[in-house]
């Protein structure tokens, strides 16, 4: 027994969220699978990889409470299907099999914003040809939850060894990113706080598995993650600690949109280090890396891919950023940077 | 984002800027030490990496430019005693987390204190005209919010309203640093915000007494770089001058309405720095005219005795730019953003804070 209790810190995707999960979590479920082709809790993975005997399935589970549940650019259902969708693709699983769609709702919301929030989640599924195939619906009193929390599961089946390891990078390795980073974290605080900017801010939350499938067709893809809470300096920190290898990053190259860009710096945050709902992190063998980048730029959410950085064999686990003027440490950002923003 | 040329960040011109530093350096003949004495050239220095490219032979340190930082432990304590008193006491976001010798001003809040967070002095002020509680704003800072503070004064605020200052003056505290036997410094960056108010030739004293050059620059990477190659000049000539190379912001008689503000309203005493200890002239307290809005003088505050408690905490060393967060025992293990022990990691400005934010430079 102890006297801590958990805090908003422990749900931002940082450092925290793993240590949190380090003590409660993965001592209990984290045994590696009997399998080594399989994947497990104790890797903190985008998601579970269990061998069958003709080739494994995947699969991963999310619960969406986002603050406000309808912000521009999407609203929790739209986030709650591209997330564990995301979370599939990011897991080399592009052409998942289903979901599940289990809804909490507070007493009191009209239903009309729960069906807008249902059409949403369809719309992506229909797009993806993913359909939700089971679910479940409970009502809590009044303050219990706020509105709506919304727990997707989704099941893909992949060949037997297919699976994107987050540990799957190599010296040498290009990263390539899909899109602008932060538009989501910075649209979000933005609608929260009801700050209004000249430019619209927009989340950028839309489903990645098209990406990923379009990269692999052209390229060897070698790890991949889709960076959610915590933001690009949250993802490719863990691509470099799980790989124990270092990133060097051109902050430079990492596209931010304007708008984003220009907001943040009056927020005072970095958009490198809020959420992304519409991006994936690639890692590509170098030979592949333009090629790669290139045909993501001819696909929907694709048109700003670029290749930001590298794999190497110094500095294990830390990632590097080359400001354009000077080189610093990238770290992971401590405590609470955005709560609830998906 | 706005183009390079207008946001001072161009990698080309900062290569050719680093080029000249080198040379520069290799000119001297010399291991150069130059002190910046603000947080936003910390913040710059920290998010563009600069460190990781300045020439070997050239230092650059941060000295007492963090206002919440070089706040002394017993303001901190004053502040806690009005707001436990069951007064408002409103202040800088910075400021409420800051640990005083029993408790910060959050923990007084907790405690069901009632403890504000405001954007300015105005603010505390429009506070004070919609309660008939007494309104205590906790001032600190440098002259840049010294001068609104006075602005507000002069105004006439509401009687239920006054001011604990805390706020410093900076040219007398780059004295003492300079003065100070362990620390040896070749030359001053000095804040280009605070110029905007002081203008550059208040520095001309600095430059006078010590014979370093002093160089007003500005915030961007460019900015900094530019300035160090300015003073790298001054040092190769062999010339101690105040140049100002922030020209866009700053101008070299300051601000005269801000100015004139700010000494209608306070006058320079002698006072603590935390970390630099005594300052003969850089504390600021209202003057006798405004003193009806003096917390000080309106209520009698009892603070508990400065306890000299033991911590390995060297916020003091770092703030005299004689140690550097991460010669910290504390720094990132026992002393992180989310339960800081000193002030260097509460603020925004400060240097351990912003070490910790940015990662660090690159190690060799």
């Amino acid at each position: 027994m102890t006297d801590r209790t958990v805090t908003l810190a422990h749900g931002a995707g940082t450092e925290r969220t793993r240590e949190l999960l380090a003590d409660l979590v993965v001592d209990r479920f984290g045994d590696a699978p009997a399998d080594p082709a399989g994947v497990g809790l104790a890797a903190l993975d985008d998601g579970a990889v269990l061998p069958t005997d003709d080739g494994a399935v995947v699969i991963t589970t999310d619960s969406h409470v986002v603050d406000p549940p309808s912000f521009p650019g999407g609203d929790v259902g739209r986030l709650a299907a591209c997330g564990t969708i995301n979370d599939l693709a990011a897991m080399g699983a592009t052409d998942p099999l289903g979901l599940s769609s289990a809804v909490v709702v507070e007493a009191g919301t009209p239903v009309d914003r729960v069906d807008a929030y249902l059409d949403s989640m369809a719309a992506v599924c229909d797009r993806v040809g993913c359909p939700v195939r089971t679910g479940d619906t409970k009502v809590v009193r009044d303050g219990e939850v706020d509105e709506v929390v919304v727990t997707t599961t989704g099941v893909a089946r992949i060949e037997r060894g297919a699976h994107l390891p987050a540990a799957g990078l190599s010296p040498g390795d290009r990263l390539v990113v899909s899109g602008p980073v932060g538009d989501h974290g910075v649209a979000l605080l933005a609608a929260r706080e009801d700050f209004e900017f000249a430019s619209p801010l927009t989340s950028d939350v839309a489903p990645v598995a098209h990406l990923v499938a379009a990269a692999r067709e052209v390229g060897r893809v070698t790890a991949a993650t889709d960076p959610t809470r915590g933001g690009f300096a949250t993802a490719v920190n863990e691509l470099a600690d799980a790989a124990d290898l270092g990133l060097v990053v051109e902050e430079r190259a990492v596209p931010v949109a304007d708008a984003t860009a220009g907001a943040a710096e009056v927020l005072g945050i970095d958009p490198l280090t809020v959420a992304c709902e519409g991006r994936i992190v690639l890692g590509v063998a170098p030979e592949d890396a333009e090629r790669v980048r290139d045909r993501l730029r001819d696909e929907p959410g694709g048109a700003d891919a670029r290749i930001v950085g590298r794999a190497v064999a110094d500095h294990p686990g830390e990632v590097v950023l080359d400001t354009g003027v000077g080189e610093r440490y990238l770290p992971v950002p401590t405590g609470e940077t955005l709560p609830r923003i998906c | 984002m706005t183009t390079d040329a207008l946001s001072f960040r161009d990698p080309d011109r900062a290569d050719r800027l680093r080029d000249r530093l080198e040379r520069l350096v290799a000119a001297v003949d010399g291991d150069v030490r130059v002190m910046h004495v603000c947080g936003s050239h910390e913040e710059a220095i920290a998010e563009f990496g600069i460190r990781s490219v300045l020439p070997d032979g050239l230092t650059v340190a941060m000295g007492p430019g963090c206002p919440v930082c070089v706040t002394d432990r017993p303001e901190v304590d004053e502040a806690v005693a009005l707001a436990e008193a069951g007064h408002v006491v409103a202040t800088y976001g910075d400021m409420i987390r800051v640990p005083g010798t029993e408790k910060s001003l959050a923990a007084a809040r907790d405690a069901g204190a009632d403890v504000r967070t405001v954007y300015s002095a105005s603010e505390a002020a429009d506070i004070a005209r919609e309660t008939d509680r007494e309104v205590v704003f906790f001032a600190t800072g440098f002259e840049t919010t010294a001068a609104p503070t006075a602005a507000v004064l002069r105004e006439g605020p509401p009687a239920n309203f006054s001011v604990l200052s805390a706020h410093k003056y900076v040219p007398p505290a780059m004295d003492v640093v300079a003065d100070h036997p362990d620390t040896r410094i070749d030359g001053f960056l000095a804040a280009g915000h605070a110029a905007t108010v002081t203008g550059t030739d208040v520095f001309e004293s600095v430059v006078e007494r010590h014979d370093l050059p002093v160089v007003v620059a500005g915030f961007e990477p460019l900015d900094v770089l530019a300035a160090l190659v300015f003073l790298l000049e001054d040092l190769r000539d062999g010339e101690a001058t105040v140049t100002n190379a922030y020209p866009r912001c700053v101008a070299d008689a300051g601000n005269e309405r801000a100015r004139t503000a700010l000494w209608e309203v306070f006058e320079r005493v002698p006072g603590e720095w935390r970390g630099i200890a005594q300052v003969p002239d850089a504390s600021l307290r209202i003057r006798e005219p405004y003193a009806e809005y003096d917390a000080r003088r309106r209520f009698e505050i009892e603070t508990p005795a400065d306890d000299g408690r033991g911590s390995d905490c060297i916020c003091g060393e770092i703030m005299a730019g004689r140690a550097a967060p991460r010669d910290c025992p504390l720094f990132g293990e026992a002393c992180t953003p989310r339960s800081p022990v000193g002030a260097c990691m509460v603020s925004d400005e400060g240097p351990c804070r912003i070490q910790h934010a940015y990662g660090g430079d690159r190690r060799p």
